[in-house]
């Protein structure tokens, strides 16, 4: 649990850092969003005088919430210590909480970007959440189970199978979109009209502020860990692991990490953003994939 | 082994539906002729794969042509042809994309629906890969059927064919070369027409006042 | 006395409370008279219920009804679950009441017919015949009516109640076809002798099939016969409301699951083809059309379709398993959709109550007019927010642990074997995982617009926060929400006797497991622990809360909103209730309404405002019921000549019909 809470801002800063170098500037350290942390959580908070104590309690409950979906995604070894209490239904359907309360806490201090960004997140959500169940049924019965610990195991031993490439490809598009990404949105845009998750939270300031950046960069890392933890397992420590291969599973999650990172960053560098209506589209495709993946499976079982 | 030279047959039959999903998403012109020649890329890499692993030497001439012909040659062609006509590059199409691709889930269920119960006591290899290359092909249809613009259409058509292909390497023993340059003549064919009327249709089209209201409108 | 025999003497309480409520129903006393002994009633109610689900069935025949038959009645453990579903729902509107109808105008319209609504009720899920089933049926109908029609001065009302007459005679009319045609030529309309006659014929079995799909979906409101539901349930008063959302449809879901899995015989694999394919579309469409509502009681009444849908979706499901010998499967399935259809009483009781409140505070019900009641109500809109949550199927509460289950025995169904439901499957499972998304973005705008932001409109400067009975009602369901989403394994335990008397199978014992997952098929498989989600996430808001508010600033500035360097932007400004689904209906609307919108912007230099028009047609009434209607009216045009005829003629006719039906019993024979 506390390594994802470290590790994100780093995953974070790491992209930007990227970015910056593939449009040849020389971007802030590596540990800026840490620092960009400590400077937002000694600010005064400024609140609108009509915020409700929803608006106030919201940060921390995004940031719970998140923080423990994020910590039941198997990171460096499967077989985690709480991995029964929730699977990745639960995971998504933890993620869609925060999502609902945040929408509902840009709703309340009653200004059109809150509306706008509401408006739209509601919209993408709407379609990148079955997407993701879909997707979750492929997975799902692939492995034959939810559970992600199992999941990772099956996935050890799992061949090249059409139904999973579909589900990655699936998984990237909402992973996009869930975290706000280019194409779907722009994490670094201050221009209101193309704001979606930064309309939502243009309200907050301070320490609130701060709590919400730092789910967002929590479900960054969750979104790159789940997709290393199902599609790319080797290197996790399994069974039942000595300390080596902790090590070589600590090793490898970081590799994986760095190559998420720098791969999203490149990706985010070489297209631009879409239209918001054709962003329906976008997801559409992940969901169709998800529900093609999901039929070969129900039709034939090598597939 | 052989589970895994199924399992990659089958990674690459599949990949050849996905980008034929690819195709429907696209609402440009130039990506989509990009797509097209991934689609005969993917089809390339599939032949090849099968005639590896069936010995089949001689169906790295098809992979030869489909790389040379398909993935190089008719995207360029198609580019130059868009490019000098200036035509406007977004695709016309006649009912919604999601529309479309959920028309073309149907497609691939209706496919595997068919074709699994009936070969039952066929090639297990060639089963699955019937049933995706024949889902290809109805791609292929529905999107000449859904396209205004001749030249997605002709992309349609194309795809259609490496549907076609693809089945016919996956089922052992066809003297694959005649079957192949028979697709091939009537691909020219209809490449030829297609054009030909794709240039009628476009002088009609600059003058028809509604061309205009269209652009006019968001879509 | 037996079990029956007290359910029995429960409803006959009810029913003098009625015929109290009709002598002093204008006195002072006669409002915490009749819903104080309905609270009463409601109470020892759900304490039969739970003692009687686990154990053995009691039946009683009273010398009533028809003579050759009786009254027969019967409580098993399905009868006692959803006997549990009506006293719950019962208990708590009765609460809610005892404050809320302070404001009822003609409280004579309201007294006498709600005891009687909760007898009816109460007596479908203990009659073991179809005389008094149908008859208790229909009490429950024309009490509901009388109900629905007590604001009978607004001519929406009125109207409503007509269609709502309509419908449930047609849905009776079905049931009773149903039912004559399951007690076969021997015509023993006892539910024992119905049971143990073997259905083989297929097209018998067909009939029944689509008769109690028609009889109990139109009362459940299954699409496309939902049409009265969203004019009915608002019209009547709030407490009203959530009976008939929150209790009366899972009524209908007892009938239909009474016949088909019960009386029916076992399943065929085709019958769940329909149930399927309604269900999956009864939930993505009814939760469309919430999305497109701005009056808050009926939006609650569309998103009720949807749930009933997914409780639908859930049976098929357990159909289909059943059908091919899959019994834990089959379990899985439907105690998923029972779980779901009793989370829907709880959370649809809670939202009906607190559309109450707001309606109370601010007379207004309009979502577009409201705004910024959180101030107002605080207690109200945080029971409100919960029940919001729980009906959007987010974790920890227990709409999310029904759909999960749901979602679960989707997963086992790739081991169907039929080829229909191979590709059918998926498909609903996609429907369901859409209508759960779209009601999360349903009820962002339902509570957002109502409830936070700035006032819309001077309605709710008055708005004050809701009597001591509604709150108490209010905060008491929404505290059963969290503890059902927490403790999953208490409802399904209590259901198992209910499910194994009906698919011959249960899901494994859950209480027992350590730390109270949930577990429905293997640990290996999957598993959910909504103890462990809330406590986590709980404490860990808390950490983090104590942990900047220890180490970083504390100080709060107010300052005016965030205008863009633009001031004085009114509230008018806001996102409206339908600006903020535009885009949904944009993406979906196209498709399902035919909707579109057009903007007219006058020309340069004219002064007119600039217009936006928004076109939406609902497909069913304007495919199925309108061509019906004028179907009817030019029958009725045409039989009009009939009315103008000698007497001769009329004898004639007598006569030709006549013989008519005796050659046809000559050929018959």
């Amino acid at each position: 649990m506390l390594l994802v809470l470290l590790l994100a801002p780093l995953l974070t800063g790491l992209v930007r850092k990227a970015k910056a170098r593939l449009m040849r500037r020389q971007g802030p350290s590596l540990i800026q969003p840490y620092r960009d942390l400590r400077r937002l959580l000694g600010k005064d908070v400024v609140l609108a005088e009509n915020a409700s104590w929803l608006f106030r309690v919201v940060p921390y409950v995004i940031c719970a919430v998140t923080w423990v979906a994020a910590a039941l995604v198997p990171t460096f070894a499967t077989g985690l210590l709480f991995s029964w209490s929730g699977d990745l239904i639960a995971i998504i359907a933890m993620l869609g909480s925060a999502r609902f309360l945040l929408a509902l806490a840009a709703l309340d201090i009653g200004t059109s970007f809150g509306g706008i960004g509401s408006s739209r997140e509601v919209l993408f959500a709407s379609l990148a959440e079955p997407a993701m169940i879909v997707l979750v049924f492929t997975v799902a019965l692939v492995a034959g189970s939810t559970q992600l610990s199992t999941i990772a195991n099956v996935m050890f031993a799992e061949g090249l199978r059409v139904s999973l490439a579909l589900a990655l490809f699936g998984f990237i598009i909402v992973a996009l979109a869930e975290n706000a990404r280019i194409p779907v949105d722009n994490p670094a845009t201050h221009l209101e009209l193309t704001m979606v998750h930064e309309a939502m939270v243009l309200e907050y300031s301070g320490r609130h502020l701060a709590m919400i950046e730092f789910a967002a960069m929590l479900k960054l890392l969750l979104y790159v860990s789940l997709i290393a933890c199902i599609f790319f397992p080797p290197g996790m420590a399994h069974g039942e692991p000595s300390l080596r291969a902790y090590a070589i599973g600590a090793g490898s999650y970081v590799v994986k990490l760095a190559v998420g990172g720098l791969l999203l960053a490149g990706f985010e560098t070489s297209i631009a953003k879409m239209r918001v209506f054709r962003v329906p589209d976008f997801l559409g495709v992940a969901l169709m994939l998800g529900l093609l993946g999901t039929l070969l499976l129900f039709v034939s079982r090598s597939l | 082994m052989a589970s895994f030279s199924f399992d990659v047959a089958h990674m690459l039959a599949g990949g050849l539906v996905l980008v034929s999903f690819m195709m429907l998403y696209q609402d440009r012109l130039y990506s989509l002729l990009n797509v097209l020649a991934l689609h005969a890329i993917m089809l390339a890499l599939s032949v090849a794969w099968q005639a590896y692993i069936q010995h089949a030497p001689h169906l790295y001439i098809t992979v030869a042509l489909a790389l040379g012909f398909k993935a190089i040659v008719i995207p360029m062609a198609l580019r130059r042809m868009v490019f000098r006509m200036g035509i406007h590059r977004e695709v016309e199409t006649v009912v919604g994309i999601g529309l479309t691709m959920l028309v073309a889930i149907a497609l691939v269920a209706l496919s595997m629906e068919v074709m699994l119960p009936v070969t039952t006591h066929s090639d297990p290899m060639a089963r699955e890969d019937i049933a995706l290359a024949l889902s290809v092909l109805l791609i292929g249809l529905l999107m000449m059927v859904t396209r205004r613009n001749a030249v997605s259409q002709i992309v349609g058509f194309m795809s259609l064919e490496n549907g076609i292909v693809l089945a016919a390497t996956g089922a052992q023993g066809m003297p694959l070369v005649v079957e192949i340059s028979v697709a091939f003549s009537i691909l020219i064919a209809f490449i030829v027409i297609g054009i030909f009327l794709f240039r009628i249709r476009e002088r009609f089209d600059t003058v028809d006042d509604q061309a205009l209201d269209r652009f006019r409108g968001e879509h | 006395m037996s079990m029956v025999a007290l359910v029995l003497s429960g409803a006959a309480a009810l029913l003098v409370l009625a015929v109290l409520g009709v002598v002093c129903g204008r006195t002072g006393a006669g409002r915490p008279l009749i819903y104080g002994g309905s609270l009463l009633v409601c109470i020892a109610g759900t304490v039969i219920a739970g003692m009687s689900i686990a154990g053995e069935p009691s039946t009683i025949v009273l010398p009533l009804g028809l003579p050759w038959l009786g009254a027969h009645f019967r409580l098993d453990a399905l009868g006692a679950f959803f006997l549990a579903i009506i006293t719950i729902g019962g208990a708590g509107a009765s609460l809610y009441a005892l404050g809320y109808g302070r404001h009822e105008h003609e409280p004579l319209r309201v007294l006498p017919f709600y005891p009687a609504f909760l007898a009816g009720m109460t007596l479908v899920v203990v009659a073991d015949d179809a005389f008094s089933f149908l008859f208790c049926w229909e009490l429950m109908s024309l009490s509901s009516w009388a109900l629905v029609l007590s604001h009978h001065r607004d001519r929406e009302n009125t109207r409503a109640a007509y269609i709502y007459l309509l419908m449930a005679t047609f849905g009776s009319l079905a049931l009773l076809l149903a039912f004559g045609l399951l007690a076969g030529p021997g015509g023993n309309y006892a539910f024992a002798a119905m049971r143990e006659t073997a259905h083989s014929s297929t097209v018998l079995v067909a009939l029944v099939l689509s008769l109690s799909l028609l009889g109990a979906g139109s009362k459940a409101g299954l699409v496309p016969l939902h049409v009265w539901l969203p004019l009915a349930h608002p019209a009547a008063p709030s407490h009203v409301s959530a009976l008939m959302s929150g209790v009366m449809t899972k009524v209908a879901i007892y009938a239909f699951v009474r016949i088909v899995f019960d009386l029916l015989g076992p399943p065929e694999w085709w019958w769940s083809l329909p149930v399927l394919s309604i269900g999956g579309t009864t939930a993505a469409l009814g939760v469309l059309y919430a999305l497109m509502e701005r009056d808050l009681k009926r939006l609650l009444a569309y998103s009720t379709i949807e749930n009933i849908g997914i409780v639908f979706l859930g049976l098929g499901l357990a159909i289909a398993f059943r059908a091919n010998g899959m019994a834990g499967a089959a379990a899985l399935a439907l105690t998923a959709a029972l779980f779901h259809a009793f989370n829907h009483m709880l959370f649809k009781s809670v939202l009906f109550f607190g559309s109450g409140t707001v309606l109370v505070a601010t007379g207004e019900l309009n979502i577009e007019r409201l705004g910024g009641l959180i101030h107002r109500m605080p207690y109200s809109s945080a029971a409100f927010l919960i029940a919001c949550l729980a009906i959007s199927a987010l974790p920890p509460l227990n709409g999310f642990a029904s759909e999960w289950l749901m979602f679960q025995s989707i997963l086992v169904s790739p081991d169907l074997p039929q080829w229909g439901l191979k590709l059918l499957v998926p498909t609903v499972g996609t429907l369901l995982a859409l209508a759960a998304a779209l009601a999360a973005a349903c009820f962002v705008r339902a509570f957002g617009i109502t409830y936070l932001g700035r006032p819309r409109s001077a309605v709710t400067e008055q708005a004050h926060e809701a009597d001591r009975y509604s709150l108490a009602a209010m905060i008491g369901f929404a505290a059963l929400c969290v503890v059902t989403g927490v403790f999953p394994g208490l409802v399904i335990d209590g259901l198992a006797p209910a499910v194994h008397g009906l698919v011959g199978a249960r899901m494994p014992p859950q209480l027992s497991l350590p730390w109270l997952s949930i577990v429905p098929i293997a640990d290996s498989r999957s598993s959910y622990n909504g103890l462990m989600i809330f406590l986590f996430s709980a404490s860990s808001a808390i950490l983090a809360a104590f942990v900047v508010h220890r180490l970083a600033s504390r100080v709060v500035r107010r300052a005016g909103l965030w205008d863009c360097g633009y001031p004085g932007l009114g509230p008018l400004t806001q996102y409206s209730a339908a600006s903020l689904s535009q885009p949904i209906r944009r993406v979906f609307g196209s498709y399902v309404f035919r909707s579109s919108e057009r903007v007219e912007m006058p020309a340069p230099g004219e002064m007119g405002p600039a217009r936006i028009r928004k076109t939406r047609h609902d497909m069913a009434w304007e495919m199925l019921y309108e061509p019906i209607v004028a179907g009817v009216a030019f029958a009725s045009e045409r039989l009009n000549m009939l009315q103008f005829l000698t007497i001769r003629r009329y004898l004639g006719f007598v006569f030709v019909a006549l013989v008519f039906l005796l050659l046809a019993l000559a050929l018959w024979q």
